[in-house]
């Protein structure tokens, strides 16, 4: 048994170095050369400043903008390090609400963004999506329901038609990969800048 | 349910199913020490390290040996996560100036990651600097599966071998599986990933300022290279806090499909390796059968619960199922299946929050992991799992015939048997005990996130997928305190351990019994009632020790919900 002591610190130290340091390293190396864009975080300059990444969702509140879902991420509170605040959109701290099912805060929760929106478009069916937050706090994209429901708001703070605003929908909208896998989705950023140019033009 | 989802389910298990003999046939050379497309290459380095280590590759071992070389190789492992977790503030590749992590939650990270379980009671982003998440972590990610995958050989072994005493050579099998198959699998798996949309990058994290003016922190970091081996190694751990449901773990529904798929691909082809070694890959067919059959019910379930959602939602009129703590690209199906697959094998990411599932949506998972993870389980330990219960079965039937049981060619006597009921009842020995602790020590109550039945689950799943070494969480349980960090170490641990060891005990004592040709009298384990069997004898051992507790987790839950009892 004693023999075994020595591969089972050398062999470990070896097996360590290749797998924990060269391997991420030469990946590194090798992604930033064929992907450098992807690896860096598939960031979106604009004006040669950064306003975010194409993968990571952020927070919009404005009415000529779409809204993404709700954001159940947070952050230490700056007056009590020991506690934390709701800070949506928090991409250095992702992470869902947890709350289940039963869970009152929830329903109430959901059920106060129900009524928003209700007031807010009377007419179309509250998409689930545009009421319940994410997994990851970060999601970048919502339905193309959601961003339908949205239309009339984004339209009538931009003053602009809304056939053109629901036509923009439409481009924006990524169809299933390979027609199969994952869902309808439409970048609420990516869809936002598109505004942006369009009421410039 | 849809259609489209459907497809999309059996799609994956056309490609899982279709992967097994190839990689099946590869893992098997390697771990019969024959050469390979790859050895021309890689060879001279498995020289090379045998050279340095001092290991002898034609000297097999005993398994006590085999156990102890095991042992003393994650005490190793074990120190070095502890040791860099502890000192990262003092260390390159740490762009955040990310201090030194506690004593409490740096032992249960590193027990956590040696026993494969990858539990995240920590934020990877806000609490570990470049060097621990890949000189700590993806090391480890690499060394546990290997070792996994290597004790499932060694136990293989003892089926396929007569009068031995030895059952192989730990290092051998460990470097071999980490170099030949781990390694170049996660090389161009990374390079899929990036393209996808994953960072991989060494750079501090970006500060960007919003379309409307806010400022946003966005974490990036070597990530594709950790989450290769994470889900191909059925890790887990996330390199962020919201694991592969955050975007940048998890970019695309491809790269979601592609994921899921490399969670199962290994432990199910083991099944073939068992097949081949054992000299009939029937054997192996069965056994995949049995996860199966078990897999697709468990889909069905949690499919239609999500797709259903909750009465509340429904009582507000929205449709479209349970969207809480689910993305957006992923949707109800991928985000079920995942649920499923991830606890099935005892990989333990997730691409949304199970915490949020429905009642019974939420319970699947938790019985995948209290069935002992062995639908496909994870790497290695999936497959020596589901053979202890196959001993079992062998077992139940041979007492229903009156004939000494046999399985491949092995007498199934009284040792195999007892050692498989200790590694079997050792696991809820573990979950329902500490559950029974914290549910009535008040500071361990603090820290669940819900209240009513919901909190119950919550801890039950915490010391479920701690013993069951999955790593999965009913996560708004703050797990990160005194009590858990260190009962759920525990968990871990034993739930690792001391499957391990009576494992290696029936390996050593059938590799030196003699094999016995089938004789008319021999139970055939290759067809449908076999299947069956399995799959009755798994359900009963499992359905008595851990349905009370779901009574008062998941299903009393339910009932409320559709009573509309809120909490």
């Amino acid at each position: 048994m004693l023999r075994e002591i020595r591969p089972a610190i050398i062999l470990l130290l070896l097996l360590t170095a290749i797998t924990g340091l060269a391997y991420p390293l030469a990946m590194t190396a090798i992604a930033g050369v064929i992907f450098p864009k992807q690896a860096q975080g598939s960031l979106i300059e604009k004006d040669g400043k950064v306003i975010g990444s194409a993968l990571i969702g952020q927070e919009f509140r404005e009415d000529k903008y779409f809204h993404g879902r709700p954001s159940a991420t947070s952050a230490p509170d700056p007056a009590d390090s020991s506690k934390t605040v709701s800070a949506p959109y928090n991409a250095a701290n992702s992470g869902g609400s947890n709350l289940g099912p039963t869970s009152k805060a929830l329903n109430d929760r959901i059920k106060e963004d129900v009524d928003k929106l209700k007031a807010e478009n009377p007419n179309a069916p509250v998409p689930v999506d545009l009421v319940t937050t994410s997994a990851s706090g970060l999601d970048p994209d919502i339905s193309p329901d959601a961003a339908l429901f949205q239309v009339p708001r984004v339209a009538k703070a931009r003053k602009m038609p809304e056939e053109r605003v629901r036509q923009l929908v439409t481009e924006h909208s990524q169809g299933r990969m390979a027609g199969l896998l994952g869902e309808i989705r439409v970048n609420v950023l990516v869809l936002n800048l598109a505004l942006d140019a369009a009421a410039t033009k | 349910m849809t259609v489209i989802g459907w497809i999309q389910i059996f799609l994956y298990c056309a490609i899982v199913v279709a992967l097994v003999k190839p990689l099946g046939w590869y893992m098997t050379r390697v771990f019969n020490g024959e050469s390979t497309f790859l050895s021309p290459v890689l060879r001279p380095v498995e020289r090379g390290l045998y050279w340095i280590g001092g290991v002898d590759e034609k000297r097999e071992q005993h398994w006590l040996t085999y156990t102890v070389a095991m042992l003393l190789f994650h005490v190793g492992g074990f120190l070095i996560i502890y040791g860099l977790m502890r000192l990262q503030a003092l260390l390159p590749f740490n762009p955040q100036d990310q201090s030194a992590v506690a004593p409490d939650l740096s032992f249960n990270t590193a027990i956590s990651f040696i026993t494969n379980t990858n539990w995240q009671n920590y934020g990877g982003e806000s609490t570990l600097s470049y060097l621990v998440q890949m000189l700590g972590l993806t090391h480890q990610n690499f060394l546990s599966s290997a070792t996994g995958i290597a004790l499932a050989v060694a136990l293989i072994r003892g089926f396929s071998r007569s009068s031995m005493r030895t059952i192989g050579n730990f290092w051998v099998d460990v470097t071999r599986c980490t170099l030949y198959v781990l390694l170049p699998i996660c090389v161009v798996y990374t390079l899929f990933l990036v393209w996808q949309g994953m960072p991989q990058t060494l750079g501090a994290y970006v500060d960007a300022t919003t379309l409307e003016g806010a400022r946003q922190t966005i974490a990036v970091g070597p990530v594709a290279s950790q989450v290769a081996i994470k889900m191909l190694g059925t890790n887990g751990g996330g390199f962020f806090n919201a694991n592969a449901a955050h975007p940048f773990e998890n970019p695309t529904a491809l790269s979601n499909f592609v994921q899921m798929i490399s969670i199962f691909a290994l432990g199910a082809a083991l099944t073939n390796v068992f097949g081949r070694m054992v000299g009939d890959q029937r054997q192996g067919w069965a056994i995949l059968g049995v996860m199966g059959v078990l897999f697709l019910a468990g889909v069905a379930i949690t499919y239609w619960a999500e797709a259903n959602g909750t009465s509340t939602l429904s009582a507000l009129g929205l449709t479209g199922g349970n969207m809480e703590g689910k993305e957006v690209r992923f949707g109800i199906v991928a985000s079920s299946l995942f649920a499923v697959i991830t606890t099935a094998a005892s990989c333990g990411a997730v691409n949304a929050m199970h915490d949020s599932f429905t009642a019974l949506g939420g319970m699947i998972p938790l019985i995948n992991m209290q069935l002992g993870e062995i639908i496909v389980g994870g790497v290695g330990a999936g497959l020596y799992g589901m053979l202890l219960f196959v001993v079992l079965a062998i077992f139940v039937a041979g007492l229903m015939v009156g004939r000494t049981p046999e399985y491949v060619g092995k007498k199934i006597e009284a040792r195999e048997v007892k050692m498989a009921m200790l590694a079997i009842l050792v696991l809820p020995l573990m979950y329902l005990g500490w559950t029974a602790v914290a549910v009535v020590f008040p500071p361990a109550v603090a820290s669940m996130a819900n209240a009513g039945p919901h909190g119950f689950t919550e801890v039950l799943y915490a010391f479920t997928s701690a013993t069951g070494n999955n790593g999965s969480a009913f996560g708004g349980l703050t797990g990160n305190t005194f009590f858990y960090n260190l009962t759920l170490a525990s968990s871990m641990f034993v739930g690792r351990f001391f499957m391990i060891v009576p494992a290696m005990a029936i390996a050593g004592s059938l590799a030196a019994k003699k094999s016995i040709p089938p004789s008319a009298g021999t139970l055939p384990t290759t067809g449908g009632l076999f299947v069956g069997l399995v799959v009755g004898v798994i359900l009963i051992i499992g359905g008595l020790t851990f349905f009370p507790a779901l009574a008062l987790g998941p299903i009393v839950e339910h009932l409320a919900m559709n009573a509309n009892n809120l909490f």
